[in-house]
């Protein structure tokens, strides 16, 4: 059985096979596959007993529901007024540089991937950015490229960082 | 006109939580008439930023009869410069948790929902050890009540009530027509009360010290304290607890960096107020209050003179853009000529007179887009625009 679609089956056992536990089964999948492929799209929709078009049409309305493929690391960077007016632009700047990719993107070797989004909540201390699900605020060019090396190094070392 | 309220600190958001047992023993032992009594004598208001009467929803909420019924705790904070609600969800959760208890006693449910946003993924381990040491309690004094934490995925509009239960339905997160209100028609068609996570822990104040205790702080009309998100050109950004009623004048006082040009309140969706108004604004819902009164979900956001106003807008309405549903026109479309609209006059394309056309359309929208989303793009509009139209041009 293709991985995806055991684990779009586990997910369905686990939450339920109802209209409202596709957005758990969705986010699941996104958890270990970072984004949406078509085919599990279609794979969920089979599972629930729904349009694949429903699927797809609820999946796509969810900013962190990517359907494109992503990296292993999804960098969001804030771009909402306060992290706009504290720097982000520097931020952005520094990754780009580091990375070589601009936003939208993602890295060759798929470990990193480059998005903005909207406020964090952490407006008191911007700018801030997600990598995954982790926060880290008060950014600055020398600590976003320091946490980008960790993050490298992690890779490099083979380490699973399962966030 | 002069507002004399002044900048008053207060401390009941992040007090201990120990007692939390206690509170809610001693809370189901009341009558919900009690209860509801106590919550409506206290004259607290929603703190998501809408202020409707928490008393009176969920009074309104228990008198319809049916056999299943929900709690929902809206931690979707998604405004601009709000983070408060992540603070009192990782400070005092079971502060907010008892209130979805004592609330789902009053109402007559047995199911609560804490709806939280994407962003605060890092939350859920710590939160799903808590609900279960309370949910061991509850069994313990054998008080029906089971708490789930339901994941959003990255939409603002997820935070208006009705858009979030279509979400926890597993759908596109699209607002629905009002009424039927939550307190008929809410999450599965069912009987809901939706509350923000602040004003649960408003909740535990109230029937841990009575009514009194909380009417007794802020002003007519806005009663008791709240918290605010403050954040932007300050020396002090953070979370603070404030009487409601304060003037702006006074707050641009104590959070100020000495050249506050503007402040935006409310968030995005909110006012900007210029320095020439600090002193007839008071922070608080609308009523009798002298001068104009603003509400707010808590977020306040300081500008000194380096910032463009434009750049300000601009950034708000992109913001609005990409978060609008498009389910309904004047908001999808709305958003995005106002952002095209701004930028032509600033290149110089379009007459200073397009301006007003603009503030024309933002008219419309109030009047016909569907939700709060759409009708509230008018409040940052204008109040930019129209205080700061030569930096719309120049």
């Amino acid at each position: 059985m293709n991985p995806v679609s055991e684990l779009i089956k586990n997910l369905a056992d686990q939450n339920g096979r109802n209209r409202h536990s596709l957005l758990p089964i969705l986010q699941g999948v996104v958890e270990q596959e970072k984004y949406l492929s078509e085919y599990s799209m279609i794979e969920i929709a089979r599972e629930l007993d729904l349009p694949a078009s429903e699927v797809f049409g609820t999946a796509t309305f969810y900013s962190f529901l990517e359907y494109k493929k992503m990296g292993k690391y999804i960098i969001r960077v804030c771009k909402t007024i306060t992290c706009s007016m504290k720097g982000k632009n520097q931020i952005l700047l520094a990754i780009e540089d580091m990375l070589k990719i601009d936003v939208g993107e993602t890295t060759p070797d798929g470990v990193f991937s480059l998005l903005q989004t909207n406020c964090l909540g952490f407006c008191h201390k911007a700018p801030a950015m997600l990598v995954n699900n982790e926060v880290y605020t008060d950014m600055t060019p020398e600590k976003v490229r320091d946490i980008l090396s960790s993050y490298l190094k992690k890779q490099k070392e083979g380490g699973s960082h399962d966030n | 006109m002069t507002i004399s309220y002044q900048l008053k600190r207060a401390d009941f958001i992040f007090k201990n939580q120990n007692d939390w047992e206690e509170v809610l023993s001693k809370s189901i032992s009341r009558t919900p008439q009690e209860l509801i009594n106590e919550l409506i004598s206290s004259e607290l208001k929603g703190r998501g930023g809408a202020g409707f009467p928490t008393g009176l929803k969920w009074k309104l909420t228990a008198e319809i009869s049916d056999s299943t019924k929900y709690v929902i705790c809206n931690a979707d904070e998604g405004e601009p410069g709000t983070f408060k609600d992540r603070e009192i969800l990782s400070m005092v959760p079971f502060k907010v948790l008892t209130g979805m208890a004592v609330c789902g006693y009053v109402i007559g449910a047995k199911e609560g929902y804490i709806y939280l946003r994407g962003e605060y993924f890092f939350l859920l381990p710590e939160l799903n050890k808590i609900i279960r040491e309370f949910e061991y309690y509850c069994k313990e004094i054998k008080f029906d009540f089971t708490i789930r934490i339901f994941m959003g995925s990255g939409a603002y509009i997820c935070g208006e009530e009705t858009a979030l239960f279509e979400s926890m339905e597993g759908k596109r997160g699209e607002p629905r027509n009002k009424p039927p209100y939550p307190s008929n028609y809410g999450y599965m068609g069912k009987p809901t009360v939706i509350n923000n996570v602040e004003t649960l822990a408003h909740t535990y104040t109230i029937f841990k010290y009575g009514a009194k205790r909380f009417y007794d702080l802020g002003v007519q009309y806005s009663r008791g304290s709240k918290l605010f998100s403050v954040s932007g050109d300050t020396p002090k950004p953070g979370i603070y607890e404030l009487e409601l009623g304060m003037s702006l004048a006074d707050f641009v006082e104590e959070f100020g960096d000495g050249d506050t040009k503007a402040v935006q309140v409310g968030g995005a969706s909110g006012f900007l107020v210029p320095r020439k108004r600090f002193n007839e604004t008071a922070i608080g819902f609308q009523g009798k209050l002298v001068g104009i009164s603003l509400p707010t979900g808590g977020s306040m956001m300081l500008f000194n003179s380096s910032r463009s106003m434009f750049n300000v807008l601009d950034n708000y309405l992109e913001f609005f853009r990409e978060e609008s549903c498009g389910q309904c026109t004047p908001c999808r479309v709305g958003c995005q000529q106002l952002l095209k609209g701004i930028k032509a006059v600033k290149r110089g394309e379009k007459n200073t007179k397009y301006l007003d056309k603009l503030l024309r359309l933002t008219e419309t929208m109030k009047l016909t887009a569907k939700c709060g989303l759409g009708q509230s793009v008018a409040n940052s509009f204008s109040s930019i625009v129209e205080n700061f139209r030569e930096e719309m041009i120049y």
